[in-house]
C-alpha cells in the first residue's frame, strides 16, 4: 500500500514519504500546515487511494478523548426506565446504551481504516494526552460491560493540527510529523490543474501573479488561500473575465476583478484598495 | 553512520530522542528511504523533527552533517561497540539513557548490525555511501564507523538538498517572529485551570451517573466552575522609545487579555514612579497611584513589565529623574516596591537581547530586577513564563 497522490489531490514527494511512513510503520501523522493547504482533504485522499473507509472526527474545544473510544448513554437509559413500555428489557442491558466512538469502529472493522483526527489542537491541553496509551496499543477497556476492544487490523491515524495549542511531546515522539508548506506557484500550478483540468495557461499564469503577489501584501489579517484562489478563478471562469483584464498596462495598480473572492476580510479590502489608491497616485 | 547523524542533531541542540531514532531506524528497514538523499532527508525529518520551528534548525544541522558526502566504496568496516556505546552515553539525558537501557543496548546495536550486514550485501557492487564527512566531530580515530547507504544509483533529483540550502524555513524560527497566536501559545504555559468557589454549576456528568446508579431516582451533583485561576499584573512602557515596538506590545497585550480573565493593565512612561494611568488620552487626569494598585492586588497576582528599558540613567536613579513630571523618589525606588509586594514577576524587553549590553539603563534595570529580564520573543516569552511558574 502506497499513497503517491492522486488525480484529485496533489502531493509533493515531502508528504508522500511521510504518509507511506505513517501507512508502513502504522503510526499516526501528524499534520500541521495554514489553513486550506489541504490538511483534511489529505486523509480523505488516502483512504480513497487505499480503498479503506474513512473515520473522521471533528474535534471541538469540548471534545473529550473518551467520545473518541465510546459514550455511555445514561440519559436514554433513564428515560427508557422511567417511560417502561416496550423497551423495558432494553433498559436491563448496559450495553445497549453504549455508543460506539470512531476508535472503536476503527478497531472491530475487518479491514485496515483510515481515522481522521481533525484540528485536535482545538480540544483542551490534556486531550492528546489522554489518547496517548490507545493510539499506542489500539486497544482499550469498555468498564461498563468489560470488553476488551483489540484492533483486527491497526488504522491508520492522521491527525491535524492549526497549530493553537502546543501539543505534549510525549504525544509527539509517536508521531511522525509533516508540516504543509504553503504551495509554491509550480506546486499550486498543478493543485488548480487537477481542479480545473483545461484551464487556459494565460489566464492560469496571470492569476496565480495576481494572488502570489496578494499574499504578499504584509499586514493582512488573512492571506488567501488554496480555496480562496480555487473559488476565485471559479468565478472569473463563470464571468468569462480575459487573462488580459487580471492586469492594467502600466503594471501592479489594478483592482483585480471579483477580488472580493480572494480577499473577505473587510478590514483586508480595505488596506488592499487603499494601497492600490496609492500607488495610482504616487506616480 | 546513522547514530552519528543522530548524535550530531543532539549536539545541534534539536529536541531527538531516542524512541524517534529508533523509528528512523525502523523506517530505514522498511526501506522508506530507499533511493536518494531526498528520501532520507524528508524521513528523517518526518521521524525526528516534529515542530516546524525546527525545521530551519534541522536544515542547518543536516546541511553541516552531509556537506562533506562523499563516495566511499566497499566500506565495511566493523563498528567497534564500545565506541558507540561511549558515544551515545555521553550525548544521552540520564531520562533517555534509562529507557535505551531498558530497551536494552544489545537490541540497538543487534538492529544496527543487522542494518549493517543487509547493506554490505546489497551493495557488494559498490556503490555511493554516505559518510560521516570531514564536518562530523565522531568519526575520527582510525576506523570508519560510517556506514548506512542512503545513496544509490538513482539518486533523485535532489530538491531537498535546495530546501536545506537555502533554508526555506528560516522565518519560521522561534526567535524571530511573533504573532498574536504564537504569543497566547507562550502565555497559555502560565494557565492553571482548577475548580474553585462555591459549587454552583450543574455537574452534569456525575448528576447521571448518580442517578442511574440510584436505579432512575435523580440524584442532582454540583461542582464548582472551572477557572483559569491565574492573575496577571501587567505594566506597559508607553513612552516615545516604545513606538517601534509598538505593533509587537500591542499583540502581546491582545494576546494577554484573551488568555487570562484576572488581567489587570497600566500604562508608565519609560520607569515606574509613584503613579500609573490607564487610559492613554486621560494620563494627566486619570491617575492610579502605584501605592493603591498594589494595595488593591493580592501578591499572588503576577507582575510582568513590558519595556524597552532604554532611558537616560538618571531617570531611573535620581528623584526628580522622571521626563513626566517632578517625582519625589528615583524610579528604582518604585521598581523596587513593586519587585518586592510581587515576587513572581519578569521584565519583558522588547529590543533585541544582543544589544542589552551596550545600554547602561538596561543593565540597570537588568540589575534591578535581579537578571528576571527576558526578550519579547517566542523563546523568551517562554523563558519568561517559566520564571513566573517557578
Ligand atoms: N494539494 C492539494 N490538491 C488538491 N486540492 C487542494 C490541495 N490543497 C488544498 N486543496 C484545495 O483546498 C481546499 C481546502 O483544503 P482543506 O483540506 O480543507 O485545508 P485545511 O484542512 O488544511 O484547512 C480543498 O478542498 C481543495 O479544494
Ligand atoms: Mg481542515
Amino acid at each position: 500500500m502506497r499513497f503517491e497522490g492522486s488525480n484529485t489531490y496533489v502531493a509533493t514527494p515531502d508528504l508522500m514519504l511521510a504518509v507511506n511512513a505513517a501507512i508502513t510503520l502504522q503510526r499516526p501523522l501528524l499534520i500541521k500546515g495554514e489553513p486550506g493547504t489541504g490538511k483534511t482533504l489529505l486523509a480523505e485522499e488516502v483512504a480513497n487511494a487505499l480503498g479503506a473507509p474513512l473515520l473522521q472526527w471533528h474535534i471541538k474545544s469540548t471534545t473529550k478523548a473518551q467520545q473518541g473510544l465510546y459514550e455511555y448513554d445514561a440519559v436514554s437509559r433513564l428515560r427508557d426506565s422511567q417511560l417502561g413500555g416496550p423497551d423495558g428489557e432494553r433498559v436491563r442491558d448496559i450495553a445497549n446504551y453504549i455508543v460506539k466512538g470512531v476508535l472503536w469502529q476503527a478497531l472491530e472493522a475487518d479491514r485496515p481504516t483510515v481515522i481522521l483526527i481533525d484540528e485536535i489542537d482545538k480540544a483542551d491541553i490534556e486531550f492528546p494526552n489522554d489518547l496517548l496509551r490507545e493510539l499506542d496499543r489500539m486497544e482499550f477497556y469498555v468498564y461498563e460491560t468489560q470488553q476488551l476492544i483489540q484492533a483486527k487490523h491497526r488504522p491508520i491515524v492522521f491527525i491535524t493540527s492549526n497549530n493553537e495549542k502546543e501539543l505534549p511531546d510525549a504525544f509527539l515522539r509517536r508521531c511522525f510529523f509533516h508540516y504543509i508548506k504553503f504551495p509554491d506557484s509550480e506546486t499550486m500550478q498543478k493543485i488548480v490543474d487537477v481542479h480545473f483540468p483545461g484551464l487556459k495557461q494565460a489566464l492560469l499564469k496571470e492569476a496565480l501573479e495576481v494572488f502570489f503577489e496578494l499574499r504578499e501584501i504584509p499586514g493582512l489579517k488573512k492571506k488567501p488561500s488554496t480555496s480562496e484562489l480555487l473559488d476565485w478563478l471559479k468565478l472569473l471562469l463563470a464571468e468569462e473575465i480575459p487573462p488580459e483584464a487580471l492586469r492594467s498596462k502600466d503594471r501592479k495598480v489594478a483592482v483585480p476583478p471579483l477580488h472580493g473572492a480572494l480577499l473577505k476580510n473587510e478590514q483586508d479590502v480595505h488596506l488592499f484598495e487603499r494601497l492600490v489608491f496609492m500607488a495610482k497616485h504616487n506616480r | 553512520m546513522l547514530i552519528d547523524f543522530f548524535l550530531h542533531l543532539k549536539a545541534a541542540k534539536l529536541p531527538v530522542s531516542t524512541r524517534e531514532f529508533l523509528t528512523l531506524l525502523e523506517a530505514m528497514q522498511e526501506r522508506l528511504a530507499g533511493h536518494s538523499m531526498d528520501d532520507f532527508y524528508f524521513l528523517s525529518r518526518a521521524c525526528l523533527v516534529k515542530d516546524e520551528s525546527n525545521y530551519d534548525k534541522f536544515d542547518r544541522a543536516f546541511g553541516a552533517y552531509f556537506k562533506g558526502v562523499t563516495e566511499i566504496p566497499g566500506l565495511d568496516a566493523e563498528i567497534p561497540e564500545e565506541w558507540l556505546r561511549m558515544m551515545m552515553k555521553k550525548h544521552l539525558t540520564p531520562e533517555e539513557k534509562a529507557k535505551l537501557e531498558k530497551l536494552g543496548w544489545d537490541k540497538l546495536m543487534e538492529q544496527f548490525k543487522e542494518r549493517l550486514k543487509e547493506q554490505k550485501e546489497r551493495h557488494a557492487g559498490g556503490s555511493k555511501w554516505i559518510g560521516t564527512g570531514g564536518s562530523s566531530p565522531y568519526g575520527h580515530g582510525g576506523y570508519h564507523p560510517e556506514g548506512i547507504r542512503i545513496g544509490g544509483e538513482s539518486a533523485g533529483n535532489r530538491t531537498a538538498i535546495k530546501v536545506w540550502e537555502n533554508r526555506e524555513y528560516r522565518n519560521l524560527d522561534d526567535s524571530v517572529e511573533l504573532g498574536t497566536r504564537n504569543i497566547k501559545i507562550a502565555l497559555r504555559r502560565l494557565r492553571r485551570f482548577a475548580r474553585e468557589g462555591a459549587a454552583e454549576e450543574l455537574d452534569l456528568d456525575g448528576t447521571i451517573r448518580g442517578t442511574a446508579q440510584n436505579a432512575g431516582w435523580l440524584d442532582l451533583k454540583m461542582q464548582p466552575e472551572r477557572h483559569n485561576k491565574v492573575k496577571v499584573l501587567l505594566f506597559l512602557d508607553i513612552g516615545g522609545s516604545m513606538d517601534d515596538h509598538i505593533k509587537l506590545c500591542e499583540e502581546m497585550f491582545s494576546a494577554a487579555k484573551t488568555e487570562f480573565k484576572h488581567l489587570e493593565y497600566f500604562y508608565f512612561h519609560n520607569c515606574v514612579y509613584d503613579y500609573v494611568w490607564r487610559d492613554n488620552r486621560r494620563r494627566h487626569t486619570e491617575r492610579f497611584p502605584l501605592h493603591d494598585v498594589m494595595h488593591k492586588y493580592g501578591d499572588d497576582y503576577k507582575l510582568i513589565l513590558i519595556g524597552d528599558a532604554t532611558m537616560s540613567p538618571y531617570e531611573i536613579l535620581q528623584p526628580g529623574g522622571s521626563v513626566e513630571y517632578m517625582n519625589d523618589e528615583a524610579g528604582a525606588v518604585w521598581l523596587q516596591r513593586l519587585l518586592e509586594k510581587y515576587p513572581r514577576a519578569v521584565w519583558i524587553n522588547p529590543e533585541p537581547e544582543r544589544l542589552w549590553e551596550y545600554r547602561h539603563s538596561i543593565q540597570i534595570i537588568h540589575n534591578i530586577v535581579g537578571g528576571r529580564m527576558f526578550p519579547l520573543t517566542l523563546e523568551g516569552l517562554e523563558r519568561a513564563m517559566r520564571q513566573l511558574n517557578k
